[in-house]
C-alpha cells in the first residue's frame, strides 16, 4: 500500500493529466448525451445572459443589413397576402390545412451566437422554453433552411446549424420531386452534398431544391438552395450533387422557429408502423 | 508567487473574453481560428506545481468549451499542452538554466527562445484540437492545412499581445 501511494505521488503529474484527458474524451464522445442537459451548452443562463448582452452590443454594427433583411421578408410576406393573388376558385392556403386549422406556427427570434468554421456548428437564439420553442423544431430564415432546435433552456436555445456534419435534412428537388438527403461536408459554409437523387432523375445546374416535408419538422418546400454541380459517382446508382446554400450563414441575425402542430399525431402513426 | 494572483486573474479573465467575443468571431479565409487564450498557459510562472498548471489548464478549456458549445474538445486539448510545458521548459533551458523572478515570457528570455517555446506549444495544441474535431484521419491534409494556418495566426496575436505588455514590465 505505501508503495502504491509512493508510485501516486512519484507520478501524479503523468495520472493527473492522463486522469483528465480521460474526463474530457468521455465529454467528447458522449456529447450527445451531455447536450440534453443544457448546462454544457451556450444555452445555459449564465453563458445565455452574456452572450446575449455582447449581442445587443454588435448588433450596432449591423443595423443595415439586418434592416435590408428585414425589409425583404417584409416584401416576400406581402407578396403571400390575399391581395396579391388573382381570386380563383382553386387557390388554397399553404399555411391552412384542409380543416381550416393552421398546422404550423411561426416565432421569430435572435440569433445571439453563431460559427461557421467549425466541425459542428452551432447556433444560439435568445428564446426558449417561455416562448413556446421546444426540442426538434425547425429554423428558417428568411432565405431559407437554418437548423433544427437541439436544446432549450428557460430563456435560450441552441439549435444545430445546417452547417454541421452530425445533420443531415430530407429534401427534394422542386421542379422534379425526386428526393435525397442534405448533408453539409465540413468544407466551406456556402456548400452542401445532396445525395440519394438517382441516375434517372434529370438534375440541371440551377435547379431549387428544397425541404420534403417528410420528417414533420419543415414544411413543405421551404428552400434551401441551388444545384450548383452535377457529377455521376463511379459505379454508384445516385448522383452527387453539390448545393449552394441560399442562407448566408456568416450574416445570420433574425430566424423563425416553426412549430408543427400535428407533429405528435404524424410521429406517433408512424412509430406504429415501425414496430411492424 | 502570491504577487502575481491578481495579474494572473485578470489575464485568465480577459484571454477568455477576448477569446469570446472577438477571436470566435473572426475567420480568416472562411476556416482559420486563432486561439489567443493558451497565452495564460504559456506565461504561467516557471516554478507552478504540476496539479495547478494541470487544473488550470482544464478549467481555462472548459470556460472556452462553455462558450463554443464544445464540451471536452478545448479543455483536452488544453491540458495536453500543459501536459507537454514542463518537458519543453526543461529542453529549450538557456545554458545557465531560468533565472529566479523571471516569467517564460518574450521579454525576459528574447525572441528566439520565446518563438521556439510558443511554436511548440500552439502546434501541439491546435493539432491536438482539430483532430478531435474532426475524430478521424481521412481528411488528414486539410486539417494539416487548418492546423498550420491558425497556428500561424495564434502566433501572430501572442506576439502583438506580448509587445503590448512590454511596456508595462520594462521597470523590472
Amino acid at each position: 500500500m505505501r508503495n502504491f501511494i509512493r508510485f501516486i505521488l512519484r507520478h501524479h503529474f503523468v495520472l493527473l493529466f492522463l486522469l483528465i484527458e480521460l474526463f474530457s474524451f468521455a465529454l467528447v464522445v458522449n456529447y450527445n448525451d451531455y447536450q440534453r442537459s443544457s448546462w454544457f451548452s451556450s444555452s445555459n443562463r449564465f453563458a445565455g445572459f452574456i452572450l446575449n448582452k455582447s449581442n445587443n452590443a454588435s448588433q450596432y454594427f449591423m443595423l443595415r443589413e439586418i434592416n435590408e433583411e428585414l425589409a425583404r421578408e417584409n416584401a416576400y410576406l406581402r407578396g403571400q397576402m390575399d391581395e396579391s393573388f388573382r381570386i380563383s376558385k382553386d387557390y388554397f392556403s399553404v399555411v391552412f390545412d384542409s380543416l381550416s386549422q393552421q398546422q404550423y406556427v411561426y416565432r421569430a427570434a435572435k440569433v445571439i451566437n453563431n460559427s461557421v468554421n467549425r466541425h459542428f456548428n452551432y447556433i444560439t437564439l435568445d428564446k426558449g422554453t417561455d416562448n413556446g420553442i421546444e426540442p426538434g423544431m425547425g429554423v428558417i430564415s428568411a432565405r431559407g433552411v437554418v437548423g433544427i432546435v437541439t436544446n432549450v433552456s428557460k430563456r435560450y436555445s441552441t439549435v444545430i446549424s445546417l452547417l454541421n456534419t452530425r445533420l443531415k435534412i430530407s429534401s427534394k428537388l422542386k421542379e422534379t420531386n425526386f428526393f435525397g438527403s442534405l448533408e453539409w461536408d465540413g468544407q466551406t459554409y456556402e456548400y452542401a452534398n445532396l445525395s440519394g437523387i438517382p441516375r434517372h432523375a434529370t438534375v440541371s445546374v440551377g435547379d431549387l431544391v428544397v425541404t420534403s416535408g417528410y420528417s414533420a419538422i419543415f414544411p413543405e418546400g421551404i428552400l434551401i438552395g441551388t444545384v450548383e454541380t452535377v457529377e455521376k459517382g463511379k459505379g454508384e446508382s445516385f448522383y452527387d450533387i453539390r448545393v449552394k446554400l441560399s442562407v448566408d450563414f456568416k450574416r445570420l441575425a433574425f430566424v423563425e422557429v416553426i412549430g408543427n402542430n400535428m407533429k405528435e399525431e404524424q410521429v406517433e402513426l408512424e412509430n406504429i408502423t415501425k414496430n411492424d | 508567487m502570491i504577487s502575481y494572483l491578481p495579474r494572473y486573474i485578470f489575464n485568465f479573465i480577459f484571454l477568455v473574453l477576448v477569446q469570446v467575443f472577438v477571436l470566435n468571431n473572426i475567420q480568416f479565409s472562411g476556416f482559420v481560428n486563432p486561439y489567443l487564450y493558451i497565452l495564460f498557459i504559456l506565461t504561467l510562472p516557471f516554478d507552478i506545481p504540476g496539479w495547478l498548471l494541470l487544473g488550470l489548464a482544464f478549467v481555462l478549456g472548459m470556460t472556452i468549451d462553455l462558450f463554443s458549445n464544445t464540451p471536452g474538445m478545448h479543455s483536452a486539448a488544453t491540458v495536453f499542452m500543459a501536459f507537454l510545458r514542463p518537458y519543453l521548459l526543461r529542453a529549450i533551458a538557456p545554458r545557465d538554466d531560468y533565472q529566479p523572478a523571471t516569467l517564460p515570457i518574450m521579454n525576459h528570455y528574447g525572441f528566439l527562445w520565446f518563438l521556439k517555446y510558443a511554436f511548440v506549444l500552439v502546434l501541439a495544441h491546435h493539432s491536438f484540437l482539430f483532430f478531435i474535431e474532426v475524430f478521424d484521419f481521412s481528411h488528414f491534409w486539410s486539417t494539416s492545412w487548418r492546423i498550420l494556418s491558425s497556428t500561424f495566426f495564434t502566433l501572430v496575436f501572442i506576439f502583438v499581445a506580448q509587445l503590448f505588455s512590454l511596456g508595462k514590465n520594462k521597470q523590472r
